[in-house]
Order: structure tokens, then sequence, then C-alpha cells
């Protein structure tokens, strides 16, 4: 549970908010606070993740510091959603992990590549790590299919699991009923604004982002990372169908869908992430909690390293280094993947829950 | 800045709210060398326009962000209504003339509009509603002026002109810490009214306005009015008069803007600190009904008083940014209030008692009354019988006020001798007791800002390229 000072200050700001409404046209969070009189812990959880960020509320506020009310949105619920991520973390004892959570992520995805590179130049001798290796197969030379497939595939399932574990553990910890997280009207809404990032635009005109002026540029930045990461996660599907049933192994020729969606895909985190990170540099910084930076610098540079990395495994991968870039890629996948439900990404299955009561809610008119 | 000790610009912008940015941007397109004066630091930029939410302007179709049309007529019709005639038509008639289709310029200068939600229903025909409200629209100009090369002190306090044969020649001003001097063509005085000025309230209204709050910007002192008026501007409006609402007693002493506002009056009995009754609180529907309340508050020993409402009506207003105090009893909620818990009882005693039957509406002016009852309360009166019982403690709060300068219809200052001014104009709260004689229409105040702060900026502008107003 979030300290009863952090939730006891959000309470005090949407009670204020509550009675000013100015800002109703920017996101989900204000039309969902004015469905409310009082505002319980639950209330104040959802809200906070419902809340996306764009910081329009923040410039806009009259009563923002150093007004005597001093009041900080963004701010605020950035801090919420940091100890519900921590608190929601299973299994508990990981949830440390939120505490200094770009330290953790570095170090987490650092020794993953460092146990990849052990193994395999343990296993296999320099001669073949440094080889050229092309055609059919070339990869699993250096990291035998199987010792590539069992791990992540397992790595997989169980973050699968967690996060949705996450979901329902977030669906009762807003107080929400348990049949409507599955409703599908709600759900098609829900998934309509994350594929739009509708709450991005504030209101029409986008984020306030690096500054005070409205700018499109988080929204399309966001859109770079979200649907890069869809295309390599369809890339590594389709190779899998691939191999898997019409067993045709890796690597796949430049003009191929795994190839081609990976390439895009690749590009597009890139740019993404590395405009994100920019942006994060630029910012304002008082409307952003201090202690979230690490965590979402973590992540943004993660993936942006996992994807660099992918794309010159691409590029070299007909040289000598491809045995070294693979176990480092790989390291950094598995990093990646570890860290999912300790982390940034985290924001993307709680956001959606929110995002899915407040469709639920909405479309009552009403709680 | 050393340099500003002795500068010189073409025309200067006295005061940083709606009006002053709408002459400072509108001077500058014309060419002309624009620098402004706000007194209020950055963050508190803006005057009473940063509390603002929406402009009232003249429509011939709805678009986007309003539901229909709101012509001219009804416009006129509007204003002559809430300010009973008083207002000089001329200038009104420019204003809602000239108001037609203001959105697009706004929007052309960076302002965002929102379709009205849920708070402001009622306006949502005539009113175009600033997306974020009035700060976020004081951002979006000043972030528009300074692209246009407009120059911008902040903290930056006019204390005298220097004014040769009745023209305009230069303004001293503190800043930083020193007194400097500005020479200019011509000046905008946009600079708003008194209301943060406690020490010129109490000349006005003696020592109940130590108990005023002052809901506007405690930057609007009032200076460069006082500054006019000493140098023989005509004044206009009432000079004790303000826009008075009664709002919680516990909001901060300054600056507490929309969310200090109570909409429970009409629900339950207002009384004064002894517990006595003094006014129909259902007289009339809230919102035409406010701003009489706040002087009637004022008015009242000690100028407090307690909105008293029950549990039947905890929920029929805007939620409010503070707590009520609440009790089971009358007795206890008058001890919690300290108020005369017997006083108080006999009151709610007499009122419950008093009550005729009918059938509660909040949205129409209902049968609900009471009888043999004085002060009576005409609408919406139901006893006072279930608890948890509520109360609000209520204060005067000052939204500004209405003394001000005349103009004419090229927004020149009328002088004494009933000359205009050549170069010396005004736009804004400081003008707008010309056009609103009494009364309160929302959006309007935006509107009259507006458009006198165009016709300011150009006349100005004119004026320093020119030479003269012509």
């Amino acid at each position: 549970m979030p300290s009863t000072d952090l939730l006891n200050e959000a309470e005090r700001i949407m009670t204020i908010c509550n009675a000013c409404r100015y800002c109703e046209g920017f996101c989900a969070v204000y039309p969902a606070m004015e469905l409310r009189r009082t505002f319980s812990e639950q209330d104040l959880k959802y809200l906070a993740n419902l809340c996306h960020n764009c910081r329009g509320c923040y410039y806009a506020c009259q009563y923002a510091p150093p007004h005597e009310f001093g009041v900080n949105v963004p701010k605020t619920f950035a801090e919420v959603r940091l100890e519900i991520y921590q608190n929601l973390a299973r299994p508990g004892f990981l949830s440390g992990l939120f505490q200094h959570n770009g330290m953790w992520v570095a170090m987490i995805s650092s020794l993953c590549i460092l146990i990849l590179l052990l193994l395999v130049f343990f296993f296999q001798t320099p001669s073949v790590v440094f080889a050229r290796h092309l055609g059919e197969n070339a990869f699993y030379k250096v990291i035998p299919y199987w010792y590539m497939v069992i791990p992540f595939s397992a790595m997989a399932i169980c973050i699968f699991i967690n996060l949705l574990l996450g979901v329902i553990n977030f669906w009762y910890e807003t107080g929400s009923q348990p049949g409507e997280l599955v409703g599908l009207r709600a759900n098609a809404q829900a998934i309509r604004d994350v594929l739009q990032l509708k709450y991005l635009d504030g209101g029409g005109h986008g984020c306030n982002y690096p500054d005070d002026r409205f700018s499109m540029m988080r929204r399309w930045l966001h859109h770079c990372v979200f649907y890069g990461f869809l295309l390599c996660f369809a890339s590594t599907a389709i190779a899998a169908i691939y191999d898997h049933f019409l067993h045709l192994s890796a690597p796949y020729p430049i003009l191929s869908w795994p190839v081609m969606l990976g390439t895009v895909g690749g590009l597009a985190l890139l740019s993404g992430t590395g405009g994100l990170l920019y942006l994060k540099y630029k910012m304002d910084t008082a409307p952003a909690a201090a202690r979230a930076l690490g965590m979402d610098v973590g992540f943004l540079v993660l993936l942006f390293l996992t994807s660099f990395t992918g794309l010159l495994l691409l590029m070299l991968r007909e040289t000598p280094a491809m045995g070294t870039l693979l176990a480092v890629h790989l390291g950094l996948v598995a990093g990646l993947f570890l860290t999912m439900p300790y982390g940034k990404f985290v924001h993307a299955v709680y956001r959606y829950t929110a995002l899915v009561r407040n469709a639920v809610e909405q479309s009552r008119g009403g709680r | 800045m050393t340099d500003l000790e002795q500068t010189k610009t073409d025309v200067l912008v006295v005061g940083g709210g709606n009006a002053a940015l709408c002459a400072a941007m509108t001077a500058r397109k014309a060419g002309t060398r624009v620098l402004l004066l706000e007194s209020a630091p950055m963050d508190f930029r803006g005057g009473n326009s940063r509390h603002t939410r929406n402009i009232r302007y003249a429509h011939n179709r709805g678009n986007d962000c309003l539901t229909g049309p709101y012509r001219e007529d009804e416009f006129w019709e509007d204003l002559l209504q809430v300010t009973g005639g008083k207002t000089n038509t001329q200038l009104a008639r420019l204003t809602i003339r000239e108001s037609e289709d203001l959105g697009q310029w706004m929007r052309a200068h960076g302002c965002h509009f929102q379709p009205p939600l849920r708070g402001t229903l009622h306006l949502a025909r005539t009113n175009a509603h600033f997306l974020g409200g009035g700060k976020a629209l004081m951002n979006a100009y000043y972030a528009t002026a300074g692209k246009l090369g407009v120059e911008i002190l902040y903290e930056a306090d006019v204390r005298d002109f220097e004014i040769r044969d009745g023209k305009f020649d230069a303004a001293i001003f503190e800043f930083q810490g020193a007194s400097r001097k500005v020479r200019a063509k011509s000046v905008v005085v946009a600079s708003g009214g008194f209301q943060g000025n406690l020490s010129w309230l109490k000349q006005c209204w003696g020592k109940a306005a130590d108990n005023f709050l002052i809901r506007g910007s405690p930057y609007d002192k009032g200076r460069p009015l006082r500054v006019l008026l000493d140098h023989g501007a005509k004044a206009v409006g009432d000079p004790r008069q303000c826009h008075a609402v009664a709002i919680d007693a516990r909001a901060p002493k300054f600056d507490g803007g929309i969310v200090t506002r109570l909409d429970c009056v009409s629900f339950g009995i207002v009384v004064n600190k002894y517990a006595r009754r003094f006014y129909d609180e259902g007289e009339d529907f809230w919102p035409k009904r406010y701003a009489i309340w706040g002087r009637l508050v004022a008015k009242q020993p000690g100028q407090i008083a307690y909105a008293i409402i029950d549990a039947k009506s905890i929920d029929l207003f805007m939620p409010s940014v503070f707590a009520p105090v609440e009790a089971d009893t009358i007795g206890e909620l008058a001890t919690k209030l300290e108020l005369d818990p017997s006083a108080l009882g006999e009151v709610v005693n007499a009122f419950n008692k008093s009550v005729r039957p009918g059938t509660f509406d909040p949205s129409m002016l209902d049968d609900c009354a009471t009888r043999e009852l004085e002060p009576p309360k005409s609408h919406w009166a139901r006893p006072l019988d279930s608890p948890p019982y509520y109360g609000y403690p209520l204060r005067p709060g000052i939204t500004f006020t209405y003394l001000g300068v005349t103009v004419d219809e090229k927004a020149q200052v009328i002088m004494n001798t009933g000359r205009a001014a050549p170069n010396i104009f005004a736009a804004g709260e400081i003008m707008a007791g010309n056009i609103l004689g009494q009364g309160y229409m929302a959006g309007f105040g935006m509107t009259i800002g507006t458009v006198f702060g165009r016709i300011a900026g150009k006349e100005a502008a004119r004026f320093a390229v020119d030479g003269s107003a012509e």
C-alpha cells in the first residue's frame, strides 16, 4: 500500500481539483474524478494509473507551486504509481527492485550479458565464436537451438503469468467489480485508447514536453516505441512459426518477414526510445517525480540497447563479430525479460487496466 | 539591466493579464516596439485572467466548442438585463460587435478551446471555454507575445507617469530594487483593479475590509489606476464597490480563485455570528445570487456567516475544497462553529416549523417556501431534520473592484477636462466599468479585455507611428 502521507497528499489535491475542474478537457483523469465527491484509497490508486503524465494540468494550474495550495498532479500521481508498482510486485520480496530501479535494471542486464558471454566462451572454443558462420543455423552454431528456445520461452511464460496476476491484483486494489475486467466493450474501448494513445493528446494538442508548450512529440515517440515493440514481437513470433512449422531456420534473408518486421521495429524502437530519452533530458523537472526517473531511464536505455544490438547483429551477422554480438544481444533480451515485471514496463499493464475501469464507469455514467 | 534606467520604446503596456497581452500582441503586429511591464512574478503572471475559464463572444453559428448561435441582439439583451441599463451604450454595442468570432483571433494567437463538459453546461452556447482555463490561455499568449518580439519584464511595478501637456511621456517603475524610467510614444494601461491593495480596500470599507478574503490576484494593487486618477483621468464606477462573493471562510487570504466557492446557500439556511438569519437564501438560483452574498456577509457583524444544511442536501452542489463541519445534532454543530447552541436551535426550529410542504426541485424555482418567517425563504426550503448536519463558514471574497477610468471607443482615456488624452489608452478591468456599470455576466470581463485590448493596441501603435491617434 502506498504510504499514507502520499495518499493523503493525492486526496488533498484531488479535492482541490474537484472543486475547480478547469482541466476536464485534458484527459480521462478529470472526468473520472468528477464522478466522485470524496476519494478513497482505491479511487486514488485508480486515478493515479489513469494519468498518462501529459502535464497539461500542471501548466494550466492556477494552484501549482509556488501557490500555497501547491497542486502538482503529475508529480504526485507518478509517486503514487511508483509505490503501487512496488507493492504489487510478485513475489513480494522482489518489490525492493523498484527502489533504485535504474541501478537494478542496469545490474541485472549486465549480469545477463556477462553470463551469456561466459557460457558461450565456456562451451565454445574461440575458433567457433569468432568464425564466420554463413547459411542455415548460423546462430545455433554459437548457441545451440534448444539452449536459446527453452530458457527464453520459460521466461516469457513466467512473465506473462506474472503480469496477468498484476492485472488481477490491481483490479482488486482499486476496488473494481471482478466480472467487469473481462467486459468486451470496455476492453475494446481500452484497446482503442491504447492503440491511439488517446490521452497523450492533451485534449487535441499533445503533451507539455519538454516545457509548457503543447507538442505531439511525446505521443509520436511513444507510438514508435509501442509499435516498434509490437513489430519486434511479431518478427519473433513469425520466426518461431517459420522454424517450427515450415522448418525454415534462421538467419533469414533480408527480404523475409522476420527480418523486415524486426528491422522496421528495431529502427522505430531506436528512434522512439532515443527521442524519449532526449525529452527526459530536456524536460522541466518541476512536474516530475525524481524518484521515478531512474526507472524510466533504465527501461528506455535497455530497450534502446536491445534494439541497437539487434540491428547491429543483423548488419554484422556474416562477420566474425556475430558470435559475440549474439551473446550480448541475447543477454540484453534476457535482462529485458527478467526486469519486465520489476520496472517501467508494468506501467502498460496497470494503465491498461485503469483504462478498462474508466471505460466501464464512463459507459455507466457513474461509479 | 542597467540600460533600463533610461530606456525608450514605442508602445508601453502596463499590466500583464488578458487585455495587456491582447494590446501588446496587436501593437507588436502593427510593427511597433512594445515593452510590457507585469507587476507579478512569472509564476503568478496574468492578473485575474489566470482565474478565468471562458469568454463570451457573439457568433452566428455554433462550432466544435460552442453548441449554437449567440447573436449580437441576444448578447445585448443579456447585457441590458444584468446591468439594468447602467452601461455606456456606444461602448457596449462596440464591445459586442467587435466580439464577433473572437475565438478565431484567439486561436490564431495560441488559445486552445475545449468543448464544454459537465461543470458549465449552462454556458455551452454563449461562452467558449479555454482548454485548461485562464492560466493556460495566459501561457499561450505570453508564448505568442514572446515569439512576436514583445519585450516582457516581470516584477516591474509602475509607480508614476510623466505627463506633459496632457501627453504621456514616460513611466517610472520599480524593477530589481531600483527605480527606472521608460519613455514611450504611447501607453496602454491594462493593470486591472485594486482588490490586492488592502489599505485601499480599507479606505472604502473601513475595518470590515480586514475580514475580506481576496479571491483574485494579490498583484492587482491598483497603482497605475491611482496614477491615472491622480493625473486627472475621469473616474468611472462606484469607488466602493467590488465583485464580492460569499466564499468559504477558510480560503487563503489571497488568490483562492474558483475553488473557494460554496454553492450550498440555497439548500439550507445562513446565519450570522449571533445565529440569526438575515436574507432569503432561496430568493433565486444561486448563479444569479452568489454575487450579492459577498456584500450581505460583509454587512454582518465580524463579516462572517455560516451556511447550514443537512444530509439531504450534501450531494446537491459542487464539491467544495474544505470539508464541512459535521455534527449529529444542531446543538453540537453550533458548538463546533462557535455559535450559541440554544440560539441556533431556536432559529432552526422556527425555520423548520415555517416550511410549507412542497415538491423539492433544485432545477427550478420550486414551491418549497416558508410561511410567516422573517426573512422568508422563497424556494428550496426543506426542514433541517436529517443528521448529520453540516456547516460552512462564509466570508466575503473579493474578485475584483469596480472603480476605473473613462474611455472612448478608441480606448483613449478621458480626462476630467472632458478631453481624451491623445496617447493614453486603457483596456480590461480598469475600464470595464464603462460597460458593466453593475452586475456580472460570466465571461464578459474577458470579452471587454480582448476587444479593448486589441483596440488599445491598435490605436497606441497608430499613435506611435503617426504621432496622432487619428
